[in-house]
Parts: C-alpha cells; structure tokens; sequence
C-alpha cells in the first residue's frame, strides 16, 4: 500500500447523491413513525430481570417491514437482485437505524452481505441471493478471548465436518444463517481460514445465548460438534478468505460507527431537550455551563465521527487502498463520542438517568456493545499506526 | 484544486487562468526572517515592509479586493475573490498582512459605511497604503464585548470626543485607522453602543497613545490604546447612534469567515497542521508522527512506547476529522452548515493547542528548549507554538464562549448570562 492523499480520487460531496438523499428521508421518517422511543421502550425494556435474556426484544412485524423495503440489500450488488447501492447510502441508513435503536440483525446481514461480495464465488453469490429473498447472516468469528482477528477463530473444519466454538455472536438467535470464519485442515491445505455458510437450525450447531447488558441485541456462543459441510457452502474462494475479509473490513468498521453515530445523536438531543426544560435552581439546566458545555463538546464529537464515517464510506466506494486506513479512524472516533456522550446522557439526566423508566439507559447499553465490537478505540488506533508505520517502512 | 475550477463561472474561469498567469512570475522570494503565518502576527517594522510591498503588488495585479466595486478601489467582479485566494493559496504566496483591514474593517465599512467613508477609505485599505487596527476589547470586557467603556461623548459642530482604554490590539503601532466599539449611552447595555473609525496615527502623542503588550511568548504584537479626549467628526460613525452592536456582528461575521462577503486571504493562511496542503492529508508525514520516530523515550523510538503511540494517532486522527469536517460542511442534505460553522473555530484552535502539548511531551526534556537553542528539535517550534496556541484558545470568543455559542444557538439551551 503507498501513501494518498484521500481527496484526490474522492468526490468532494462524499458522493451522497440524490438516491442517498431518498434513502436518508425515508428511514428517518420511517423510524420516527414505526419506533418512537416509548415504543421501544417497551418492547426491549419491559422486563427488568438480565436473567431472561434479550433473544425475544423485537418486532418482527417491523423487522418484515424492514425486509419488504429491501434494506438488507441495499449493498448487494445489482447484478445479483440486490439495490447496490454505496457505502455512503449505507452509512446513512444504518445511522437512522442506530438513531432508533433498532432490535435487529440489520447491521450483521449489511455486514455479511459486504464479507460475501468480498468473495466474489457462485457459493457467495448464492447467498446473497438468499439476502435478497430476506434471510438474515450473521458473521461468527471471534474466539473465546473476543479477537477480531481474522485469523484467531478456533473452528475446524476436518473431512466436511466443522467443529468447535466461536464466541459473541450478534443477534445469533435472530439470524437465518451464520457467515461463519474456520480453519480447514486437509492434506494440501492445513489450517487455512475459509469462510463457510451455515443455517442457524443445522445439525449439530447448538446456540447458548450470553446473557448481556445491551437491551436491543441478542448474543451467543455456537457450538458445533460435526455439523456437515457441503462444497456449496464454503464462500470463500481457496486460500482467498483472508484477503476477502480484509477487503471487508473497512465496511464492517462503517457499518457500526454508522449505527454508533446515529444513537449518539439521539443521546445528544434527548439529553438538549432535558436540559431545555428541567428546572433546578429557578433555571432551565441548561443555562449552567456544567451542563451546556459538556453537551457542546458531545455535538462536536459526534460531528466529527461523522466526517470520519462519510469519508471511510466514501472511500469504500471509490479509494479502497485508503478505506481501512480511514474506517478505523471512523471506528475509534465513534467509540469515543459515544464513550463520553453516553456517559453525560446519564449523568445530565440527574436522579431520574439512574431508574430504569428513563429511556437514555437503553442506548447507553446499545452504544457500550457497539463500542467493542470489531475492536473499541485504543484497538484501532493500534492497528491504525501498524497500518501507517508499516506504509511508511515501504515507502521510505 | 479541479474541483474548485470545474464549479466555477465563465468569469471566474477566466479570472482563474489570470491568476495563475501572474502568480507564476510574481511571487516574491521569501523573507529573511521566520515567515508568518497570519497578519495579526505582523510585529516589526521588516514585517511590515515585507508584507506590505506583496499586498500592494497583488493588489495592483487585481488579487486583493476583486470583489469591492471600482469607484471604492475594487476589481469590480462577481465572486472572484475565492478564486484569488484559492490561485495564492495554490501558489504559496506569503501572508496579506492587513489581516484587520481587509478581514474585518472592509466588509464592516463596505455594508455600514457613508459612501464618502467608503470612497476615502477603502482604496487604501485593500492596497495596504492605510494600516487598520481592531478597538473592540478592553480591560474590562473581552468575553463580554458589550460592556466596553469606553466613551464617546457628542458634542455640539457634529463632533464625538472620545475618552477610554483598549487592549490587545494587532498592528496598532502600525495603524492609521481603528475600527471602534464605543459606548455612546450609559443607560442601555446593547443599544448603547456605537461604532467609529478612527483616525489613530495622525493623534499619536496627543490625544492617543499606544503602547506595546508582551505576549508570553515574549514577541510583540499587542498594543493597548488609551484615549484622552479624542475629538472625532461625526462622518466617522458608521450607521446610527446605538446600532455599534449591530455593525460589531458584521465584522465579528467576517473574522470568522462567516460573513456575505469573501475576504482577501492568501498563501500562508491557517497552520501547517491543518492546511489542507498535500502533506497534511498523508498520515505518514503527520508532524507529530515524525516527531514521535526522531525523539527518544526510555532508550527507544518514542512512537515504540504505546502510551505516545496512541495519542499520536488520537491526535491524527482529529486532523483528519477537521479537515473531513469542513468537507462535510459542503454537503447539503448530510450536514447542518451552520451547526458544522459554528464548531470550526474551537475545535481548530483546541487541536492546535493539544497537538502542541503532546509534541512536548514526546520531545521530553528537549521540550524546554526555546526555538533560540540550536539544540531543541523541530526548530524549537513546539514550545513556542504551544504557548502561542492560547492566543487562538482567547483571541476571537474564548472556547468557553464558544461552546456557549453551540449550547444556545444549535441546542436551542438558555442563554448563560
């Protein structure tokens, strides 16, 4: 990879044309209509108890409507049904998405459906024609220390049986499928990582569900003890799932930033609009600069993580060499505004942020399983400097 | 640069090409001292030559006030100033040095000023002939503007007579001119204002004094003005009596860049770390990033210790924001402009100052030398920016103002006042 400056081959308008535009108006108005936030108050927080679990918290009414616009498949190619629209258009649906707080595996398909194009086979082909029929993936890959690593799933496959466990799985009790990352052991090719589709209801898969602090998603652990493998499940291209998922990435780090950036502002003007209106001290709360200027600081984080994610998105698009290199710029920045306006989101709420029936826990939940998947903020600015230092080393 | 040209009208296009033509051969050499970065930053007399000479050389050429009608020593053109500023930014010219003048004073006198005040000041003021300072603050009142005291009492003959104190004021010892916030009515905080130009230099030991301020960086620059009994005619008053408040919003406008009018900028304007020059928008020449691989840290490479390395790419990152951010703020239906405005000036001043303050934390010891020490690596340049990084955190509405600013125009929050 060498050096670029990103605005060379990017248009300066993040190429957010007016199809973007269509997108973007569609889906506020949509969430705003179908999930205002007592709704989903209701639906993700009417039991208190941890214990039970997150599977049940979602409308699948609403999750069928989702389907029947064709929002799974907005990044699937045309030529394979899909609506092939940019990373840009993505980015903006996905904020709306995450705005609502919306309980469903939009974000795991959108990704799923970026890793299989990435693929570039028939077998990936096929399933993202399932993706446009309206089955959902979700991508299984992490091991039991919760890396994002490529290359650290601890899955096997071993004479068409894959075996093993793979840790924090999103909204694994949702899904349709799993896009599911293992290492195929054979004579010729020991240990290579390939990527392989498999149904959620397949023999020997058993899915345990974590029981986590985040309202809107489910999670789980999948356990495979011989689950057959057919060729026409395995997506990946031989030797080529590394690169694939590399190509990946820089989508999957927009996608949740996306939706991060989304909730925040929701963050931002439910706590404005507190401040606008409660009283301590004969004065609304926001006439103290304890509180106006914490939520100043909010606003410009948030803009700021959107300047990222419209640029990594937009470099997705047209700049891919720059793409990873800005979508974890977009990651880390989003994953701080969140980090700290979720923390005011509480705080400036007083007493009444700390109850269960104040709305503004919800998100902060949402935002805190946000922030880590793919890698939280120090992470990708690791990774951000080993991308940097090691261009600089070749160029040199 | 091509996305700037593909936008633009049959006139500007040719303007362009003008441009281009004339800078190609007339950009002069650069100075014999440590080139400036902005016009407030004008100190010496060497600067001011310096400077002055390339202002008078643009502006004949057609570059500077292309804009201003003819009849007030203008170019007489539609929206090609952009194209001016962008041509000299392009082509590395150095600074325009009447920073106050063409910056704030123009636009100020250009929308509130008589038509004689515009035809007798303006032509000098865009050649640089006439040097402009900025009477807006005083001991007194700098966050709060509208409490200057400084009084201007009317007199019979249509005379003012001013009497009062201004402080941190760019360029005065150079200036023949201020603009002036004055209090022209004790009784009423904001419609008691009015706003003057002053002829400053003609006064100088008489009824005006002006005398230097140390910055803490030890440069000078600064100047604080006090006034004992300046008689002024009422033909420098611009607009009504108790409307100063009013025309202090159009130049407060165009200091920000905000204002209807585009001013006169040129090559160096804005900092090395947040130019959108070419090497600004390449991570692996990030300033800080060189620095952080030539300083040392516990016997290694100062990037190697991952504390710094984080914070290195933190502060990467935030460059690359603000430049995003203001490409951001061109994209209509993705952005709200004027909420995106509103936080351009904090968070360009506050990167500066935090760059500055991790730059000496990487250099260590070698953070103490002064930019005088031959030793100190980068030239000296952290420590000094770091300490001139609070003129930009100060200067222009402190970052606590701005944030207020954000709270009350943008979140819709009572005003804290």
């Amino acid at each position: 990879m060498t050096a670029t400056t990103q605005t060379a081959q990017q248009p300066k308008d993040f190429g957010f044309d007016a199809d973007a535009l269509a997108l973007k108006d569609v889906a506020e108005k949509f969430f705003q209509d179908n999930l205002p936030t007592q709704k989903l108050h209701a639906l993700v927080a009417h039991d208190s108890n941890l214990e039970h679990g997150t599977a049940s918290n979602w409308d699948t009414d609403l999750w069928q409507q989702i389907v029947d616009l064709g929002w799974l498949m907005v990044g699937v190619p045309e030529r394979i049904g899909g609506m092939g629209m940019s990373a840009v258009t993505v980015a903006t649906l996905v904020e709306q998405a995450g705005r609502a707080a919306l309980p469903g595996p939009l974000v795991p398909t959108l990704n799923a459906s970026y890793i299989l194009h990435a693929c570039g086979t028939d077998n990936a082909d096929a399933a993202l024609s399932l993706i446009c029929e309206g089955k959902t993936f979700s991508y299984a890959a992490c091991n039991q220390f919760g890396s994002w690593e490529h290359d650290a799933s601890e899955l096997v496959i071993e004479d068409d049986k894959l075996t093993g466990e793979v840790h924090f799985v999103q909204d694994a009790q949702k899904v349709d499928y799993f896009l599911v990352n293992a290492k195929l052991l054979n004579a010729n090719r020991g240990g290579e990582t390939t990527l392989v589709a498999v149904a959620a209801n397949a023999e020997g898969l058993s899915i345990e569900p974590n029981a986590i602090i985040d309202l809107t998603r489910d999670q789980a652990r999948l356990q495979f003890d011989q689950t057959p493998i057919d060729k026409e499940q395995i997506v990946s291209a031989p030797g080529k799932a590394l690169k694939a998922l590399h190509l990946a990435t820089p989508a999957l780090l927009v996608t949740i930033s996306a939706d991060m950036c989304g909730a925040a502002e929701w963050q931002l003007q439910t706590t404005a609009e507190y401040a606008r209106t409660r009283k301590q001290f004969d004065r609304n709360l926001g006439f103290f600069q304890a509180v106006k200027h914490p939520l100043a600081d909010f606003m410009v984080a948030i803009d700021l993580a959107r300047s990222h994610l419209y640029n990594a998105a937009c470099a997705i698009d047209h700049e891919p060499d720059t793409a990873e290199q800005f979508a974890r710029m977009a990651k880390a920045a989003a994953s701080d505004a969140a980090s700290f306006g979720s923390a005011k989101s509480v705080q400036l709420h007083g007493g009444i942020g700390f109850t269960w029936e104040c709305f503004v826990h919800i998100y902060l939940k949402r935002q805190l399983h946000s922030q880590t998947l793919f890698g939280d903020a120090t992470y990708q600015r690791a990774k951000l400097a080993e991308l940097i230092l090691n261009q600089d080393g070749e160029t040199a | 640069m091509s996305e700037n040209a593909k936008r633009d009208t049959p006139e500007q296009q040719e303007f362009r090409s003008y441009c281009r033509d004339w800078l190609a051969s007339n950009v002069p050499p650069p100075p014999n001292f440590k080139p400036l970065r902005n016009g407030a930053e004008v100190a010496t007399q060497e600067h001011l030559a310096y400077y002055s000479a390339w202002q008078k050389s643009a502006y004949d050429a057609g570059l500077v006030g292309c804009d201003y009608p003819v009849e007030y020593g203008g170019g007489g053109r539609t929206r090609c100033q952009s194209v001016a500023n962008q041509e000299m930014l392009r082509a590395k010219t150095p600074i325009l040095p009447g920073a106050i003048g063409l910056g704030m004073a123009a636009p100020t006198i250009f929308f509130h000023g008589s038509e004689a005040l515009k035809q007798r000041l303006l032509p000098k003021l865009l050649s640089g002939e006439e040097v402009w300072c900025q009477g807006f603050s005083e001991p007194g009142a700098g966050s709060d503007l509208a409490s200057v005291q400084t009084f201007a009492e009317r007199k019979e003959d249509n005379k003012w007579v001013i009497n009062g104190h201004k402080v941190w004021t760019s360029t005065a010892q150079f200036a023949t001119w201020m603009i002036l916030l004055a209090r022209t009515d004790k009784s009423d905080k904001y419609n008691g204002l009015t706003y003057f130009v002053v002829p400053i230099k003609s006064e100088l030991g008489k009824s005006v004094t002006v005398r230097p301020l140390i910055k803490i960086t030890g440069e000078t620059g600064f100047n604080e003005e006090l006034f004992d009994d300046l008689e002024i005619d009422d033909s420098y008053r611009l607009d009504d009596v108790g409307k100063g408040w009013q025309v202090a919003m159009t130049t407060l406008a165009h200091e920000r860049g905000a204002g209807p009018l585009t001013t006169p900028m040129s090559g160096g304007q804005g900092l090395p770390e947040v130019r959108e020059s070419k090497d600004a928008s390449e991570p692996n020449a990030f300033p800080l990033l060189k620095l952080a691989q030539g300083c040392v840290r516990n016997g290694n490479p100062a990037i190697d210790d991952p504390v710094i390395r984080d914070k290195v790419m933190n502060m990467l990152i935030r460059q690359i924001g603000i430049k995003q951010h203001r490409r951001l703020r061109g994209v209509s239906g993705l952005a709200d402009r004027e909420r995106l405005a509103l936080q351009d000036k904090l968070l360009g001043t506050e990167y500066l100052q935090d760059a500055a303050a991790l730059a000496l934390e990487i250099e260590g010891s070698a953070g103490t030398l002064s930019h005088f020490d031959t030793s100190a690596p980068d030239r000296g340049r952290w420590p000094l920016a770091y300490l001139s990084s609070f003129g930009g955190t100060i200067a222009a509405g402190t970052s606590e103002i701005q944030r207020n600013i954000l709270g009350e125009r943008v979140l819709g929050l009572d005003k804290s006042k």
